[in-house]
């Protein structure tokens, strides 16, 4: 999520586990920050020491490649994925390091926060307003066997960088003027949570098969919710057809998808009508979408009501009748949605099998 | 004339217009009184990916014949571990496709069509669940030598034993290997 939340302390205390079921682990690179708290939980494993490199008239410190695939253990430990290299050494990235690592045969435990995610940078300089220059290509965290996130509520990270626990004393005024705004915390946290959920979600999806133990695994596993769908139905046959596209829709998003009837105050039902709306339950039920019913004379108006409350991003209506009478000088309801829900997609679901050309062979 | 008559027939004659705009149905469309209603339901389940095309085709034939609405009904199947009401989401991705190919082929022929989802521990639990809920006029099955493809030869007894509606059973046709599938839907779905 950001500096200072614990990331470094828990690939360690991962390593101390690991050490402790008898692997051979050892750090291949470390960066405590000068944070004591990080340098106590690296002692009893083993550190390989930096390298020295020099570039025009500086001597920098960096990662000795070399001496990890000499040293060959099972379980490498290296601090900052994103991190760039001093030119001259083996890669420009660090990632670049770790790939080779891996490719010797070494598991690798690594650190990184979600701002040097490349695909997320753009949208974290906008929330925070600060860009972050070091990135990595998300396919690297994508290949990741396992993925674990360190989260701290932004007011437990403000105390402990007030506490100096993560910045020295001289540095902790600008971080707090800078990065380190409740803020800035508040919406990187976000990212991360959905990040990694994302990220747990498209593994789950590949694990998933057809079946019986691939509808135990889906009915089990929550879907991250980013995007939220509302179809808006009538107990009429055609209705069936627009909650399977909007399922559809549903499932390429990985969102939650509700579906409101806005019924009338005092409507009476025929026969037909009824049993159109139980098929519509048992079809809501058997896809996993939630059913709701409104009693209302101002359609518009009870589904604004319910998009706000369910926090909707997408409608989908189907293809309206035609409008009759004074009917016909009213916007007709897409529009009366879009004005009345900016922000909020908007999308008619028209009948396929009235394109030119739709019977199939 | 004077301009008050005047302005007193453009308005009567926008009063008609408005009133005839709500009274006349728009765009030359039959009234709904009009248009025949189909009485009759023909209900044909499924329980695959797939559905041979003979049954598809006869219960088109027989729809319109007795202007009949053709109701296909996916039957998805619980596992035991989980509760019946479970969302079955991944069976549901391969039935949904086929429910809109089916739809679409009927509609696009005139057949008023209206699907259905049964939900059971078997296909024939689910067939019966939807059964007790509403009365089919006639249920147009095709039987299958493989039971994974569809019902089996004892839910096809059980069918002609137990249930009061017209069966119509298609013998099995191994020389006509043509079905209807997902991959018939027109557009992405």
């Amino acid at each position: 999520m950001a500096a200072g939340v614990g990331k470094t302390v828990r690939m360690l205390a991962e390593g101390h586990a690991e050490l402790m079921a008898g692997r051979d682990v050892v750090i291949g690179l470390l960066e405590t920050h000068g944070r004591a708290e990080t340098a106590q939980a690296a002692q009893g494993l083993e550190l390989l020491p930096r390298r020295t490199v020099r570039y025009r008239q500086s001597v920098m410190q960096e990662m000795d490649l070399p001496a990890i695939l000499t040293r060959s253990p099972e379980l490498c430990l290296i601090d900052e994925l994103a991190h760039t290299n001093v030119p001259g050494v083996e890669h420009a990235k660090r990632y670049e390091d770790v790939e080779q690592v891996l490719q010797a045969g070494i598991d690798v435990l690594s650190t990184l926060n979600v701002q040097h995610l490349e695909s997320l940078n753009d949208h974290i300089t906008e929330l925070s307003g600060v860009r972050v220059r070091e990135t990595i290509p998300d396919s690297i965290l994508g290949r990741a066997d396992e993925v674990v996130l360190i989260d701290l509520t932004p007011e437990t990270l403000l105390d402990r960088l007030r506490a100096g626990k993560v910045y020295p004393a001289e540095r902790i005024d600008a971080a707090l003027n800078n990065f380190f705004k409740i803020e800035n915390l508040s919406a990187l946290r976000e990212v991360a949570l959905r990040q990694v959920a994302e990220e747990v979600g498209a593994k789950r999806l590949t694990t998933v098969q057809v079946g019986a133990r691939g509808e135990s695994l889906a009915a089990q596993a929550p879907q991250a919710v980013s995007e939220r769908l509302l179809a808006l139905i009538e107990p009429h046959p055609d209705a069936q057809r627009l909650v399977r596209r909007a399922w559809r829709s549903a499932q390429r998003l990985g969102a939650e998808l509700d579906l409101l009837w806005v019924r009338k105050p005092g409507e009476a039902l025929t026969a037909e009508q009824e049993r159109s709306l139980a098929a519509l339950r048992q079809l809501a039920s058997v896809l996993g979408a939630r059913m709701l019913e409104e009693e209302s004379d101002e359609l518009a108006g009870a589904v604004v009501d319910v998009a706000e409350r369910r926090g909707t991003t997408y409608i989908l209506v189907g293809h309206s009748r035609p409008a009759r009478g004074l009917a016909r000088m009213r916007l007709p309801l897409p529009q009366r949605l879009m004005e009345l829900l900016p922000g909020v997609d908007v999308r008619i679901v028209a009948d396929r099998a009235m394109r030119p050309g739709a019977e199939a062979p | 004339m004077s301009p008050f008559t005047v302005i007193a027939i453009a308005l009567a004659t926008m009063l008609l217009g408005v009133a005839a705009g709500y009274w006349l149905p728009p765009h030359g469309r039959r009234p709904r009184s009009d248009r025949p209603r189909p009485v009759r339901s023909i209900l044909l389940p499924f329980t695959g990916e797939a559905i041979s095309r003979r049954s598809f085709e006869a219960a088109v034939r027989l729809a319109k014949a007795e202007n009949a609405t053709i109701m296909p009904a996916f039957l998805a199947r619980v596992p035991m571990n989980l509760p019946l009401e479970t969302a079955l989401p991944v069976q549901s991705a391969s039935g949904m496709p086929l429910l809109e190919a089916i739809e679409q082929r009927a509609s696009s022929q005139g057949i008023p069509v209206d699907s259905r989802v049964g939900r059971g521990r078997s296909a024939r639990d689910a067939l019966r669940g939807l059964l007790e809920q509403e009365h089919f006029d006639r249920i147009i099955v095709s039987a299958d030598e493989d039971p994974r493809r569809g019902l089996s030869y004892e839910d096809l007894r059980w069918l002609l034993e137990r249930v009061p509606a017209e069966i119509l059973i298609l013998r099995p046709a191994p020389e006509d290997t043509r079905l209807i599938s997902s991959e018939g839907v027109s557009g992405h779905f």
